[in-house]
């Protein structure tokens, strides 16, 4: 627990805090991470093996092969959210399927159904980006100071 | 009438003349599955949102207590209902429908024994011949209102609790047969901190245990005068915690069977929920459907519910707010 949390409790509320944390299980994180590493592993050679075959049958090089490539992965996971596979094998992978781009795809293709029954406006179109819309602004956030580094460093060598 | 503290003793002995329990596909799927009236194969029941599914879900409930009691809608003086969705839309609308004197309660999970405490003393007290109680949840409605959309692939940490799909809805009555409600406790609102959503369990253990040692302050008697005490949904989590409370306090808990509605509802082994149920509809299906099944029987004489509530919003913990808890107590035993 964080020290600032710990001032506002009260000496109860503290001693209560240090029974249940006993109690309470724990995430693996260890079995999570080793979870993760594998899950998200595999989405990554499944990627590669659609990369290759792009380049093999369809006629692409390895840069133009990328984006098709992304676009399948993208298909897949929406489909296996619409059938409602997705989020078991995510208690499963964690963060090995939240990471790669189909837990982005996911994460919108959820949120548009969810917010279905509230119409195509307010519904589908303002909703899909609840859980995307953080990752688009910090991803945007984050690309912008790095460019700024970046010119920064090349003005100076 | 008023004993001790905060409790209420119901000397015209009201009692639950009928219930009716109706619960989605996957609490079919658990070990009480005998005691419900209607289980429900499709998590949708035909509708086209999950907010109209778990009034559905209400509604039906209700209808069918009123049913199984004999009487007609019209009989029923009045209606206390609660659920948890905001604005306690799905027991609203159900009231809407059912054109019963409509009471909207909001105590989360433990509007089930808030609405039949109210129920009981509204009888009681010669306030109405028959008065309906109700309540209900549904999973995937609350996921979508206080967690994340139902297909979002996150990882449920193990103090996670499945929310139940389902609703109970009971019919008091001034006379009857069937079991009697004697007593009701009406817990305080408790907050130790907690401010983990995925952890209410270890938020509601201490207004459990408040709310129990308050009853039996009131009542002057003993837990062993139970032959079973039961609170709603704190699952394994806050099951083991209350348990350890109850050490600390050096309260007697072992003179009687204590169990938790939100683990008997699911089979831990073949059904992924991590800690165990919870709802609004956990106690009420499980008390409702189970327990008043076991007491009809004759298994149970007396038992005491402590239906369990954690009074957060979505937005409450985003802005880091802790989890206030309360439970209520209702002691139901055999009748005659």
């Amino acid at each position: 627990m964080a020290d600032q949390k710990k001032k506002k409790l009260t000496p109860v509320q503290q001693e209560y805090q240090v029974l249940a944390n006993k109690i309470e299980p724990k995430r693996t994180i260890g079995v999570n991470c080793l979870r993760a590493f594998i899950s998200g592993g595999l989405i990554c050679v499944l990627g590669q093996a659609i990369e290759e075959m792009f380049v093999r049958w369809g006629g692409f090089t390895h840069k133009t092969a990328a984006s098709p490539t992304v676009a399948v992965l993208i298909i897949l996971s929406v489909i296996l959210t619409c059938f409602g596979v997705y989020d078991k094998i995510a208690q499963w992978a964690g963060a090995g399927s939240a990471v790669p781009v189909t837990g982005f795809a996911n994460s919108m293709a959820s949120s548009a159904i969810e917010h279905r029954s509230e119409g195509l406006v307010l519904g589908v179109g303002a909703s899909m980006f609840q859980l995307a819309g953080s990752v688009i602004v910090y991803g945007v956030v984050t690309a912008f100071i790095v460019g700024v580094v970046h010119i920064i460093l090349d003005t100076i060598s | 009438m008023l004993k001790g503290h905060q409790s209420w003793v119901f000397e015209n002995k009201p009692s639950i003349l009928s219930t009716a329990t109706i619960v989605g596909p996957f609490e079919g799927q658990g070990p009480l599955v005998e005691d419900f009236d209607i289980i429900h194969g499709d998590l949708t029941l035909g509708q086209e949102s999950w907010e109209k599914a778990e009034k559905t879900l209400i509604e039906e409930a209700a209808n069918l207590a009123v049913e199984h009691a004999g009487l007609t809608k019209e009989e029923i003086h009045f209606f206390f209902g609660g659920d948890l969705m905001n604005q306690i839309i799905s027991s609203s609308f159900a009231a809407r429908t059912l054109s019963i004197p409509y009471f909207g309660l909001f105590g989360a999970c433990s509007t089930s024994m808030e609405s039949l405490a109210l129920s009981a003393y509204v009888v009681n007290s010669g306030g109405a011949e028959y008065v309906l109680a109700a309540t209900g949840s549904h999973n995937a409605s609350a996921e979508k209102q206080f967690r994340y959309p139902t297909e979002y692939g996150s990882q449920k940490p193990p103090t996670a609790q499945f929310t139940v799909t389902g609703a109970g809805a009971a019919v008091i009555s001034r006379q009857g047969a069937g079991p009697v409600v004697t007593s009701a406790t009406i817990g305080r609102v408790m907050d130790m901190g907690i401010t983990d959503p995925f952890n209410m369990g270890a938020a509601m253990a201490p207004a459990a245990v408040d709310t129990i040692q308050a009853h039996f302050r009131d009542m002057q008697i003993e837990p062993g005068y139970y032959d079973l005490i039961v609170t709603g949904d704190l699952s394994k989590v806050g099951y083991e915690i209350a348990n350890a409370l109850f050490k600390k306090h050096n309260f007697p808990i072992e003179q009687t069977v204590y169990k938790d509605c939100g683990m008997m509802i699911y089979n831990y082994e073949k059904q992924s929920v991590q800690a165990g149920a919870s709802g609004c509809g956990c106690s009420a299906v499980v008390t409702y459907g189970h327990l008043l099944n076991r007491i009809r029987r004759g298994e149970l004489k007396r038992i005491l519910v402590v239906a369990t509530g954690a009074l957060l919003s979505p937005l409450s913990y985003q802005q880091g707010e802790t989890i206030p808890s309360i439970a209520h107590a209702v002691s139901i035993e055999a009748g005659g």
